[in-house]
C-alpha cells in the first residue's frame, strides 16, 4: 500500500489506478442512468398528452422553428465528434491538442445555447409562452399551452444540464492547463467526456419529439 | 349495553360481501402472524443458553424443498385471495343498468347531491331502500372522495371528468357519508348523512319539495332534466343542434349512447364523459362532416348546469340518422 | 482536512469541528447523519404527539383545523424524507458497508459528504418552510390541491425534497459503486454479508427511482409558480398524472426505507442465534425481488382514483407477487432459530420484534392489495395502521435493533442492558397499542387527516393516544442511556457480541483507514457453530 500512497493522482482508497479508474467510469455511468429516469419523468408526461391531443400537438409542432432545431442538432454531434478528439488527445498525452478540443467543444456548446435563446426569444414575441400572455391563435388553446409548458420544461432542463455541461469541460480545461492529465491518469476528461455525450443523446430525443411531429 | 362494534353497519347489498373476503384475510393474517410469533415464543425458549441438554445437532443451513413450499404456499394463497378480491370489486364498480341517477358534485368543503325528481340536498343523502342508486360525481375544485363506511364504497371526486359509485341500500337508517381524500382545510368538516328510508317514507319525503326540511316544504324545482332543457334554450345551443339535423350542428336526438365518428376518424361512444367535454371543450372532439365552430362554454356553465344538460340530452330518445354527414 | 493516520481511532485522530465537518471518514459522514437524522425524528416525533393529543376528544382542542394539517404535514414528510429514506443506509450503510468489504472507504468519499450537505441542506430548506408556517398539502402533495389551491409554502418545502432526494441518488451510486470495485481480495460475492446486499438492491432503488419524484417535484414547482398547468385540469392537465408520476417513486421508496431495515435482521439473527443464517441465497435474491416487483406496484395507491379497473387490477396481481419475497424472508429467518442458541439481547429483542410485526404489517399490505377489501378502507385509519406497522414495527425497531448491535463498535462502549430491554419492552407495547386499534377505526370508517370524528371513534382513539405515550418514552429512553454510556458505559472491546464480519475483526472504535492491513477473506460469512456469547 505504501507505494501507491506516493501517487499523488491515485486517491487513499483506491488500491491502484486501475481499481480508481473502473470506479469512476461505473460512478459516471450511474449517473447517467439517473438523469435518464429524470429526463424520462418529463418524456412520459409529454408521451401520456401527446396521445391525449394529438391534432394539437401536431398543430403546435409547426410552430417550432424546425431550421433552428436542426442547427442545433448538427451543432451537438460535432461538439460530440470533438469531444472524442479530446479524450483521444488526453489518452495519447497531447495536452495542448485537449485543451484545443475541450474549447471547441464549449465553443459549440456556447452556440447551442445562444441559437436556444433567440428560440426563447421568439416564443416570448410571438405570445406562445404558457399561461395569462398566451394569445398566439391556435385550435386547442389548452393543449398547446401543454405542448409549450412541456417543450419549455424539457429543453429548458436540457439546457441547464448544458450550462452544467460547460462548467464541468471548462473546469477540465483549467485541469489540464496545470498539466493534471497523462495517459496513465486522464479519468476526468474521460467521465466529462461521457457526461457529455448523454446530454447530446437527449437532445437528439428532445428535437424530433418537439420539432418533428407536425409532418410536413 | 355498551356496544362495541368492530365493523360499520351492514346497510347495502355488498356490505356483507366486502366482510366476508375481509374476514378470510383476517384469517390468514391472524394465522401466520400467531404461526411466527408463535415459533419466534417457541423457540427462543427451547433453544435458550441456558438449555444444555437441546439438541442442535444437524442443523441444515439451506433446504430447496422448504423454500419452494413457503414460497408455493403463500404464491396460492394470495392468487385465491386475488381472484376473490377482483370478484369483488367488478361487482363493485359495475353500474346496475337500471339505477336510479343522481348527482354529486364535491367543492370546498360540501357536497352538493341533485335528484332525479329535482331535489336538491347539501351534505344529505335521502334514498329509498332497496333500490340501486347510481351516483355521477365531479368536483368543482380539488379531489374529494365521496364514502359511505355502512355501504362499503367510495370513490375519489375529479375535477374536470366524472367517477362513478353504485350501491343499494338494505336498512333503513341513517349512516356517515365522509370526504375521504385531503381537499383541504375544511377536509374534516366534510361529511354528511345518507338516510335511508322505506319507499312510501321517501315518496312523502320527494313530494315535499326541491329542499325539503323535516318542518315543511319549500318552493318547487324542476327536475334536472327540465332544468336541462331551459338552458339549452337560454345558451343558444337549440339555434344549431336542430332535432331533425338540418342545423349547423348534429342533432343531438338519441345521441346517448351511441358511437360517434369525428373528424379524424375516430369512433367514441357519447357517454358523460363525451358529452361534458362537447359542451365545455368542443373543438377537442369535432364530429365528421361538421365545422369546428361551437363556441367555448367552459367558465359559462356551473357543473350543476353541465350535468343538467346531458341529463336533457339522455331524455331526448328517438332514432336519428343525422348523427354524422 | 482530516489525516489519514491509521495509528488513532477515527474518532481520535484529530478533534476539532473542521476536521469532522469536511471530512471524508465515511465513519465521521455516518455520524452526522446520526446527529442530523435524530434531529428530524425528534422533530417528527412532535408532530406525532401533537396529532395523538388532538385526537383524544372528537373535537378541536389544541389543534383548529388549519394547524392540525400543517401537522400532519410536518409529521409526514419529516418522517419520510428525512428520517426514514436516510436513517439505516446513511448511518449505517455508511459506517459499515466499506469495513464489512474490506475496504478503507466508499469509491467516493468527497460525493460521500456532498450526499450528507444536501441531506442537511434540504432539510434546512424544509425547516425553513416549517418555520414560515408549514404546508398543509400532506406529504402527498396531490395536485390541484398543491399546486393551485394550497396557501402555504409548498415550494419551498419542495425544494426541500428535492435537494435531500440528490443525498439519496448519489449515496445510491456510491454504495452501488463501492460494492462492485472496493470487495477485499477473497471478499466474493457470495461472502458478502446479507447487510451488504440489502444495500444494494436498496442502492437500485435508490438511483433509478429518486429522479422521478424529483422532476415531480419540479414540475409541481413550475405549475404553482409559473401556472402551466400540467396537472390542473382547467388548463388542459391532468390531476392523475402527478399521482402515478409520484407513486411511482414513492412506493418503491417504501422498500428503501425497509430492505435495510431487513439487512441489519439478518445480521443480528445470525449473531444472537450464534447459527449461519439459512438460506442465504434466498435472502440476498429476495432482496432483488422485492427491488424490482416494487417498482411495478404503483398503482395500488391508485385503485380509487378514477385509474381504470384493469389498471387496478394488473397492479393488484403484482402487489400480491411483491409479498412473496418478503414471506421468503421470514420464514428463513425463522429456520435460522431452530436449533440456534438464542441470546435474547436488546438487538436480537428489536429484531425479532420486527420480525413479527412486519408480518403484520406486510400480511394487511396483501389485504389492502386486494381491491375488493381496498375499497371499504382507502384513505382510513386501515392505511395509517398498515404503514405504521411496517415503518414504525419493521424499520424502526430494526433502526434501534442496529443502534445497539454497533453501538459498541463505533464507541467502545456497552450500552446498559437493562435500559435496553426496557426501552425495547416499552415501544413493543406502545407500538402495539398505538397502531392495533387503528385497524379497526379504519375498518368502521374513520377517515386520515382528520382532527375531528363521530364521537362513536373515541375510544378507540383514547387507546390509540396512550399507546403513544408510552412509546414516546420508549424512544427517548435509548437517547439518555446511549449518551450516557459514552461516559459510564462498560468498554466494549473489539467483539462483544463473538460476532462474524469483518468490522468485529478490527479496533473499536475502528482506525480511520478501518485496517491494520487489507483484509484477505478466506471464510464464508455467518460461520457461526453454537459457541456461546462472549462474557456469557
Amino acid at each position: 500500500m505504501s507505494e501507491a500512497a506516493h501517487d499523488v493522482t491515485l486517491s487513499h482508497q483506491f488500491d491502484d489506478l486501475v481499481q480508481q479508474r473502473e470506479s469512476a467510469q461505473l460512478g459516471m455511468w450511474l449517473f447517467l442512468v439517473t438523469e435518464v429516469l429524470f429526463f424520462g419523468g418529463l418524456f412520459m408526461a409529454y408521451s401520456l398528452y401527446r396521445m391525449e391531443y394529438p391534432d394539437a400537438y401536431a398543430e403546435c409542432s409547426k410552430l417550432m422553428n424546425m431550421s433552428l432545431g436542426a442547427l442545433n442538432t448538427a451543432v451537438l454531434l460535432t461538439s460530440s465528434l470533438t469531444m472524442v478528439l479530446a479524450v483521444m488527445a488526453a489518452e495519447q498525452g497531447r495536452i495542448k491538442a485537449l485543451i484545443r478540443w475541450l474549447i471547441v467543444t464549449i465553443g459549440f456548446g456556447g452556440v447551442f445555447l445562444v441559437v436556444k435563446a433567440f428560440e426563447y426569444h421568439h416564443k416570448f414575441v410571438e405570445h406562445l409562452v404558457p399561461g395569462p400572455y398566451f394569445t398566439h391563435e391556435v385550435h386547442n388553446r389548452e393543449a398547446c399551452q401543454l405542448f409549450f409548458s412541456l417543450y419549455f420544461a424539457m429543453t429548458g432542463l436540457h439546457a441547464l444540464h448544458m450550462v452544467i455541461g460547460i462548467g464541468l469541460l471548462s473546469t477540465i480545461a483549467w485541469m489540464a492547463s496545470r498539466n493534471k492529465f497523462t495517459p496513465a491518469y486522464n479519468n476526468p476528461v474521460e467521465i466529462s467526456g461521457l457526461y457529455w455525450h448523454f446530454v447530446d443523446l437527449v437532445w437528439i430525443f428532445l428535437f424530433p419529439l418537439l420539432y418533428l411531429i407536425g409532418s410536413r | 349495553m355498551w356496544r362495541f362494534p368492530l365493523i360499520p353497519e351492514q346497510a347495502s347489498t355488498m356490505a356483507l360481501s366486502v366482510d366476508m373476503l375481509t374476514i378470510f384475510l383476517l384469517i390468514v393474517t391472524a394465522f401466520f402472524s400467531l404461526l411466527i410469533a408463535g415459533l419466534i415464543v417457541f423457540f427462543a425458549v427451547k433453544y435458550r443458553p441456558s438449555n444444555k441438554t437441546v439438541n442442535r445437532e444437524g442443523a441444515p443451513d439451506s433446504h430447496l424443498l422448504l423454500e419452494i413450499i413457503w414460497t408455493g404456499i403463500p404464491l396460492a394463497i394470495v392468487i385465491v385471495i386475488f381472484f376473490w378480491g377482483t370478484g369483488v370489486f367488478y361487482q363493485l364498480r359495475t353500474m346496475p343498468a337500471d339505477a336510479v341517477q343522481m348527482h354529486v358534485i364535491g367543492k370546498q368543503w360540501m357536497w352538493k347531491i341533485q335528484h332525479p325528481e329535482g331535489q336538491r340536498e347539501i351534505n344529505a343523502l335521502h334514498i329509498p331502500v332497496n333500490k340501486a342508486i347510481q351516483l355521477t360525481m365531479i368536483s368543482e375544485d380539488v379531489i374529494h372522495d365521496f364514502s359511505i363506511p355502512a355501504f362499503r364504497v367510495k370513490q375519489d371526486v375529479l375535477p374536470g371528468r366524472y367517477t362513478k359509485l353504485w350501491f343499494q341500500a338494505t336498512k333503513v337508517g341513517r349512516y356517515h357519508i365522509f370526504c375521504d381524500q385531503y381537499c383541504g382545510t375544511l377536509h374534516a368538516s366534510m361529511i354528511g348523512e345518507v338516510v335511508v328510508m322505506e319507499p312510501k317514507d321517501y315518496a312523502a319525503w320527494i313530494s315535499k319539495g326541491a329542499f325539503p326540511t323535516e318542518s315543511g316544504a319549500s318552493s318547487a324545482q324542476p327536475t334536472p332534466a327540465s332544468a336541462g332543457e331551459e338552458l339549452f334554450t337560454k345558451m343558444g345551443c337549440s339555434s344549431c343542434h336542430i332535432g331533425t339535423g338540418e342545423g349547423r350542428a348534429p342533432s343531438l336526438v338519441g345521441l346517448y349512447g351511441k358511437k360517434v365518428v369525428l373528424s379524424n376518424k375516430q369512433t367514441v361512444t357519447a357517454d358523460d364523459e363525451y358529452l361534458r367535454e362537447s359542451i365545455l371543450k368542443p373543438a377537442a372532439k369535432v364530429v365528421a362532416g361538421y365545422e369546428p365552430i361551437m363556441p367555448l362554454f367552459q367558465g359559462q356553465l356551473t357543473e350543476e348546469n353541465v350535468l343538467e344538460l346531458i341529463q336533457y340530452i339522455k331524455s331526448l330518445k328517438g332514432t336519428s340518422d343525422a348523427i354524422a354527414r | 482536512m482530516q489525516s489519514l493516520d491509521n495509528t488513532e481511532s477515527y474518532l481520535g485522530s484529530e478533534f476539532n469541528l473542521k476536521s469532522w465537518l469536511l471530512t471524508f471518514d465515511h465513519k465521521r459522514i455516518g455520524i452526522l447523519y446520526l446527529l442530523t437524522v435524530t434531529f428530524f425524528f425528534l422533530m417528527g416525533g412532535i408532530g406525532a404527539m401533537l396529532i395523538r393529543l388532538e385526537l383524544l376528544t372528537p373535537q378541536a382542542d389544541i389543534l383548529q383545523a388549519e394547524m392540525y394539517n400543517r401537522t400532519f404535514t410536518l409529521h409526514g414528510v419529516t418522517m419520510v424524507f428525512f428520517f426514514m429514506i436516510p436513517s439505516i443506509p446513511a448511518i449505517f450503510g455508511n459506517f459499515f458497508l466499506p469495513m464489512m468489504i474490506g475496504a478503507r472507504d466508499v469509491a467516493f468519499p468527497r460525493l460521500n459528504l456532498t450526499s450528507y450537505y444536501l441531506l442537511l441542506g434540504g432539510g434546512l430548506f424544509a425547516l425553513a418552510a416549517i418555520l414560515l408556517g408549514g404546508v398543509d398539502t400532506g406529504w402527498t402533495f396531490y395536485t390541484p390541491y398543491s399546486s393551485t389551491y394550497s396557501n402555504s409554502n409548498v415550494i419551498l418545502m419542495g425544494l426541500g425534497i428535492f435537494i435531500a432526494g440528490f443525498s439519496s441518488i448519489l449515496t445510491g451510486l456510491n454504495f452501488i459503486v463501492t460494492i462492485h470495485k472496493m470487495r477485499a481480495p477473497g471478499m466474493t460475492w457470495f461472502r458478502l454479508p446479507l447487510f451488504v446486499w440489502a444495500h444494494y438492491a436498496t442502492a437500485v432503488i435508490q438511483v433509478l427511482g429518486t429522479p422521478v419524484i424529483a422532476i415531480t417535484i419540479l414540475l409541481l414547482a413550475v405549475e404553482r409558480g409559473l401556472h402551466f398547468g400540467i396537472f390542473d385540469p382547467k388548463l388542459g392537465g391532468d390531476p392523475l398524472l402527478f399521482q402515478h408520476l409520484f407513486w411511482f417513486y414513492s412506493h418503491p421508496a417504501v422498500y428503501i426505507m425497509v430492505l435495510p431495515g431487513m439487512g441489519v435482521v439478518s445480521e443480528i439473527i445470525a449473531c444472537f442465534s450464534r447459527k449461519k443464517i439459512f438460506g442465504y441465497s434466498f435472502i440476498a435474491a429476495s432482496s432483488f425481488a422485492i427491488a424490482l416487483l416494487g417498482f411495478f406496484v404503483w398503482g395500488h395507491h391508485l385503485f380509487l382514483s378514477g385509474q381504470s379497473v384493469y389498471a387496478g387490477v394488473v397492479f393488484s396481481f403484482i402487489t400480491f407477487l411483491v409479498a412473496i419475497p418478503s414471506a421468503i424472508k421470514v420464514f428463513n429467518w425463522i429456520a435460522t432459530l431452530y436449533k440456534g442458541k438464542i441470546y435474547l439481547k436488546t438487538p436480537m429483542l428489536y429484531a425479532l420484534g420486527f420480525i413479527g410485526l412486519f408480518t403484520i404489517g406486510g400480511l394487511t399490505g396483501v389485504m389492502l392489495g386486494t381491491l375488493g377489501i381496498d375499497a371499504h378502507v382507502h384513505d382510513t385509519y386501515f392505511i395509517v395502521a398498515h404503514f405504521h406497522y411496517v415503518m414504525v414495527g419493521g424499520t424502526i425497531m430494526a433502526y434501534l435493533a442496529a443502534i445497539h448491535f454497533w453501538w459498541p463498535k463505533m464507541t467502545n462502549r456497552m450500552y446498559p442492558e437493562f435500559f435496553g430491554k426496557l426501552s425495547a419492552l416499552l415501544v413493543f407495547v406502545g407500538f402495539n397499542l398505538t397502531f392495533f386499534p387503528q385497524f379497526i377505526l379504519g375498518y368502521l370508517g374513520m377517515p386520515r387527516r382528520y382532527h375531528v370524528y363521530p364521537p362513536e371513534f373515541q375510544v378507540l382513539n383514547v387507546f390509540s393516544s396512550a399507546g403513544a405515550s408510552i412509546l414516546a418514552v420508549g424512544f427517548t429512553l435509548p437517547l439518555f442511556y446511549l449518551l450516557g454510556s459514552l461516559v459510564w458505559g462498560k468498554k466494549a472491546g473489539r467483539n462483544p457480541w463473538g460476532a462474524t464480519g469483518l468490522e468485529w475483526q478490527t479496533a473499536s472504535p475502528p482506525p480511520t483507514l478501518n485496517f491494520d492491513k487489507t483484509p484477505l477473506v478466506t471464510e464464508e460469512p455467518y460461520e457461526y457453530h453454537g459457541e456461546d456469547m462472549p462474557n456469557e
